[in-house]
């Protein structure tokens, strides 16, 4: 199931990308990503998944432009991420492990925070953010401010802040993982349909086979220091003994 | 999507009157028992060691309503107000710049550090002898004495702030004026409002101890005056024109601080 896609089609393109932190050449160098190449063909959902310290975060943070890396190139949508971070304004949204609600904003202002920085004007600001709360089920909490509400309202609302700028790129760093499994598995439910309605492009980091084989139709399995260990692609037609052969293969590469 | 919001009941209206009213007796009981002691001993002491506060009292209807005397006050709320507003600036700016740069942290920190040493008289001393101009002798004295406490203060609340929400907020790529409204100057508020109320006291005992060497004019000149003619009842009634000014500054913030940080979230068990 291999998709062919050139440097020039994908939306986002890692080749050869180190990333070490502290001094490198001493004892104190941690390399956390060695030699990784990479491509997201526009609209995948790709699923980064690896065990707790194997780099996916900081693959997440260079893809984002918020870690340059050490060496290697990083390209978003062509442009440099981290060198050309302002051009990504509303082109990119991230969502969070932890929801990230700023405490002094209600739940429709912090919905509003993308658009404000794209200058939109109030109202259709408030029109979109307002769209967005009722399309994730929070309608009448829009002047709740976070303390009040639930786990996975106010994840719903960070959610709703990455999908209200409209940006093509989506990046996810497990953010259904502190939530209990049942609104975790309606969350994500939520996640793919908004995903695949609004065709984007979403980078999805988790620990969890089970979130990875529900959400992506590509999962990338990392290993310590994040080299890509196993890459495969599916879609809805993949049938449920197939995925039982990824998930399997996916357990064994893990376990080595 | 069954999961619910945490709700609060909102309580009675017989219960919410007679909690204000809990409240307010609460924050005047100290000021009646203190009031009860002073005129307890204003009967077995000399008028000029603890005067009536009924004479008090007159002293201070008098001053209110004599201009030349209330201008006094007003030269020395407007020196406390000058001397806080530039120290916080100054103060806010240093912090910005040690907050950015190591080294110039690294440099300012043992600097400041110093200046917090200094005895606030030291200032006076220092401005009587290197400066003519009252007025810039006491801002001088006002910046130099609160602007360790604000650039510390400052310093701590920008080092402080969430770096999640710092990191979120980057993810949107907000512009510098952006960033600073949207998380900056809310996050920081909180400190900054403490700072102000920290020095404002510290700057209303300077700023007399300033008035009372180098001023012919304010409260701490007059406090002076009545420490020459031996008159109690006139030093107290002069002070209280300080303390009803920090009061009322101190309310207003309170005030700022109740209607600003309405979004945290109360905890029923206290500390």
């Amino acid at each position: 199931m291999k998709d062919n896609v050139t440097p020039a089609e994908a939306a986002i393109h890692l080749v050869d990308v180190s990333k070490v932190f502290g001094k490198i050449g001493t004892a104190a160098a941690f390399r956390a990503v060695d030699g990784l190449n990479l491509d997201v063909r526009p609209g995948q959902m790709l699923a980064l998944l690896g065990k707790t310290g194997c780099g996916k975060s900081t693959i997440f943070n260079m893809i984002a432009g918020l870690t340059a890396p050490s060496s290697g190139t990083v390209r978003v949508n062509g442009r440099d991420p981290f060198a050309e971070f302002d051009s990504f304004r509303g082109k990119m949204a991230i969502v969070f492990q932890n929801d990230r609600l700023l405490p002094w904003r209600t739940a429709i202002q912090n919905v509003e925070l993308g658009l404000e920085m794209l200058e939109v004007p109030v109202a259709e600001r408030r029109a979109t953010a307002q769209q967005w709360l009722t399309k994730l089920g929070l309608s009448g909490h829009e002047n709740d401010y976070p303390h009040a509400l639930s786990g996975g309202m106010r994840q719903r609302v960070s959610i709703a802040r990455a999908f209200a700028t409209n940006a093509n790129i989506l990046l996810c760093d497990e953010p259904f993982s502190a939530l209990d499994e049942s609104t975790a598995g309606r969350l994500r439910a939520e996640f793919v349909k908004l995903v695949k309605e609004n065709g984007k492009t979403a980078v999805f980091i988790t620990h969890s086979i089970r979130e990875a084989l529900e959400i992506g139709d590509r999962i990338v399995v990392l290993k310590r220091p994040a080299m890509i260990a196993y890459d495969v692609r599916f879609d809805a037609s993949t049938g449920p003994e197939e995925r039982e052969d990824i998930r399997s293969r996916i357990v064994e590469v893990l376990a080595v | 999507m069954s999961e619910t919001a945490p709700q609060a009941a909102s309580p009675p209206p017989e219960s919410m009157l007679s909690g204000a009213a809990k409240r307010v007796w609460e924050s005047v009981l100290p000021f009646i028992v203190v009031i009860a002691l002073w005129q307890f001993a204003s009967l077995f002491f000399p008028r000029f060691l603890f005067p009536s506060l009924i004479d008090v009292f007159w002293r201070c209807l008098e001053i209110f309503a004599d201009g030349s005397m209330f201008k006094d006050v007003l030269v020395t709320i407007y020196r406390i107000l000058a001397g806080l507003a530039g120290s916080f600036v100054i103060g806010a700016a240093l912090a910005l710049l040690m907050v950015r740069s190591r080294a110039v942290d690294k440099f300012l920190s043992p600097i400041l550090t110093l200046f917090q040493g200094i005895p606030a008289l030291s200032w006076v001393v220092f401005a009587i002898i290197w400066f003519h101009g009252v007025e810039f002798r006491i801002l001088f004295i006002m910046v130099l004495t609160t602007l360790p406490a604000f650039t510390f203060q400052v310093l701590g609340a920008l080092r402080g702030m969430s770096r999640d929400l710092m990191e979120m907020v980057f993810s949107f790529r907000p512009s510098r004026a952006k960033l600073f409204r949207v998380m900056i100057a809310p996050a920081i508020l909180p400190d900054i409002l403490t700072a102000w109320k920290v020095n404002l006291g510290n700057a209303s005992r300077v700023v007399v101890v300033a008035e009372l060497v180098g001023a012919t004019g304010g409260v701490g000149y007059q406090l002076l005056l009545q420490q020459q003619l031996f008159d109690m009842a006139g030093a107290l009634a002069w002070t209280l024109q300080l303390v009803f000014f920090v009061l009322i500054v101190q309310g207003s913030l309170t005030l700022i601080e109740n209607i600003a940080f309405r979004y945290r979230a109360v905890s029923e068990r206290v500390i």
